[in-house]
């Protein structure tokens, strides 16, 4: 009779379990996506605005998106890139602001620290090659001063008084810095909201990913605030002009 | 002859509702020499009474810094405090990699009371034979704590832990609340004052046995051992010739 033979689990070796899970798969480009983001410092804070626009290649799938989040009390995030990376990333954010409650000892993630973490999700994900296809604009108030970062799906950061995501780099980032830089301590909300509206109608009249119902968003000493979407007024009577394109 | 049936193990309850093991370990901190704590509203302060095994040797140190922003005391098993300030460092740096921001002082207590808790729940462990006092400053202020073998972890105003440490406790008891408003110079000196009182008969604090260490909203985590605690030594006498006149 045979010997009765005992094996621990973790010594029986299965191929077939690993096999049964398919090939190691990398995203390898975005799929559903949403477009610029474009934010800038102000006197009050950071204001930050971006469409509701998510993209399935060049058709305009859904058109009801939200792409600006708070993240705790004092921080803004806007994302474009992605949109499934961005819930994987929510998801990750919501564990980590849950953690922190349930700590429940007042001490607040501020924004610093939300940057510097998503910074390192971000750069840990590149360093796996198995990158979040992302660029992230994180904005908020933090030990009472103003902030604005980028970070993006190479782990690329920085910080700056005004920053534009995608199509935003070529076609907002002029503006803004003939219109915000070196005045972010004098610009007030009313001048804030003339300037983001004219970017984003830029980009609206450019970018074909684009879409012109939009949400603002702004971070002041009383929190953050995310608006309800709202439609930019456009002109179209220079279309007349133009053969094969109006009439 | 007496024995215990219920001192076996840290895990085992006694019909009283005691953990013997866990009292033990509360003992070898009591035979560590003395530790003071002390807070006011922006600075919070350790002193220590170093102990040398002879002659030859030097003396064992009492304090040590976590991070720029929290420092411990300890009394009892100096090699358990090793493992559990090895612990604190890492804590710490990994709060500033991640995070970018100094590892709040509560949190990092906690930490080290659930470790010390899971040694009295678990079976084949033994408790940490050290208590300690951390200290520490962070968002919402200056913080004193302490951690002891039963994974109990307390606020403090002040407090002292070690051989004899009710004498100091006596001593900050009485003064506590004049703490609160007091520059850092003076809380140091109090705290030795109550320190002192802790030495046996005939014994001295001197530049050889005194460790002073501070954290505070302007300073960061300071340790101060030999000629450099000569100035507050100096203090404590001046104080007294004071008070005597």
């Amino acid at each position: 009779m045979d010997p009765i033979e005992f094996r621990l689990p973790h010594t029986i070796h299965r191929p077939a379990a690993s096999a049964k899970h398919g090939p190691v798969t990398r995203t390898t480009q975005p799929i559903v996506t949403g477009t610029s983001v474009v934010a800038f410092k102000y006197k009050d804070g950071i204001m930050m605005a971006a469409d509701c626009l998510a993209s399935y290649g060049s058709l305009a799938r859904f058109r009801n998106e939200k792409r600006l989040m708070a993240v705790g009390e004092t921080t803004l995030l806007g994302v474009s890139g992605d949109m499934s990376d961005f819930q994987h990333l929510q998801h990750t954010l919501e564990g980590l602001l849950t953690q922190e409650y349930d700590m429940d000892d007042g001490q607040k993630l501020g924004t610093k620290s939300v940057y510097k973490c998503i910074s390192n999700i971000m750069y840990n994900r590149r360093s796996k090659t198995d990158p979040l296809w992302n660029s992230y604009v994180i904005g908020g108030i933090d030990n009472g001063q103003k902030f604005l970062g980028f970070v993006d799906l190479y782990g690329t950061t920085y910080q700056s008084t005004t920053i534009s995501t995608g199509f935003g780099g070529h076609l907002a980032q002029p503006i803004l810095r003939r219109r915000v830089e070196g005045r972010e301590d004098e610009i007030t909300e009313e001048e804030a909201v003339q300037i983001l509206e004219e970017c984003m109608r830029v980009l609206f009249y450019r970018d074909a990913r684009s879409l012109n119902k939009l949400r603002r968003a702004k971070v002041t000493a009383q929190g953050v605030e995310v608006s309800e979407p709202y439609a930019l007024e456009t002109n179209w009577d220079f279309a007349e002009s133009i053969v094969g394109y109006g009439s | 002859m007496f024995r215990n049936q219920y001192d076996n193990d840290a895990t085992t309850w006694s019909p009283h509702g005691r953990i013997f093991q866990v009292e033990y370990a509360s003992e070898a901190v009591k035979q560590g020499s003395a530790v003071v704590g002390l807070k006011s509203k922006d600075n919070v302060v350790l002193v220590a009474v170093k102990r040398s095994p002879n002659e030859l040797a030097s003396y064992q140190k009492k304090i040590v810094r976590i991070d720029d922003h929290m420092g411990i005391a300890m009394a009892g098993l100096t090699s358990d405090a090793r493992v559990l300030s090895n612990y604190l460092r890492s804590e710490a740096m990994r709060s500033k990699m991640v995070y970018g921001r100094a590892l709040p002082v509560g949190r990092a207590v906690t930490s080290i009371g659930d470790k010390a808790q899971t040694n009295t729940q678990e079976y084949g462990r033994r408790p940490y034979g050290v208590g300690l006092l951390v200290i520490g400053h962070d968002d919402t202020g200056p913080h004193l704590y302490e951690f002891n073998p039963s994974g109990v972890v307390s606020e403090y105003y002040a407090y002292s832990i070690g051989a004899r440490s009710q004498s100091a406790r006596t001593n900050l008891e009485r003064n506590f609340e004049k703490f609160e408003d007091m520059p850092l110079k003076e809380l140091i000196v109090q705290g030795l004052r109550a320190l002192r009182d802790t030495l046996q008969q005939g014994k001295l604090l001197d530049t050889l046995n005194t460790s002073i260490g501070f954290v505070g909203k302007d300073a960061k985590m300071t340790i101060l051992d030999g000629e450099d605690t000569q100035a507050y030594l100096d203090l404590l006498d001046e104080g007294e010739a004071m008070e005597t006149e």
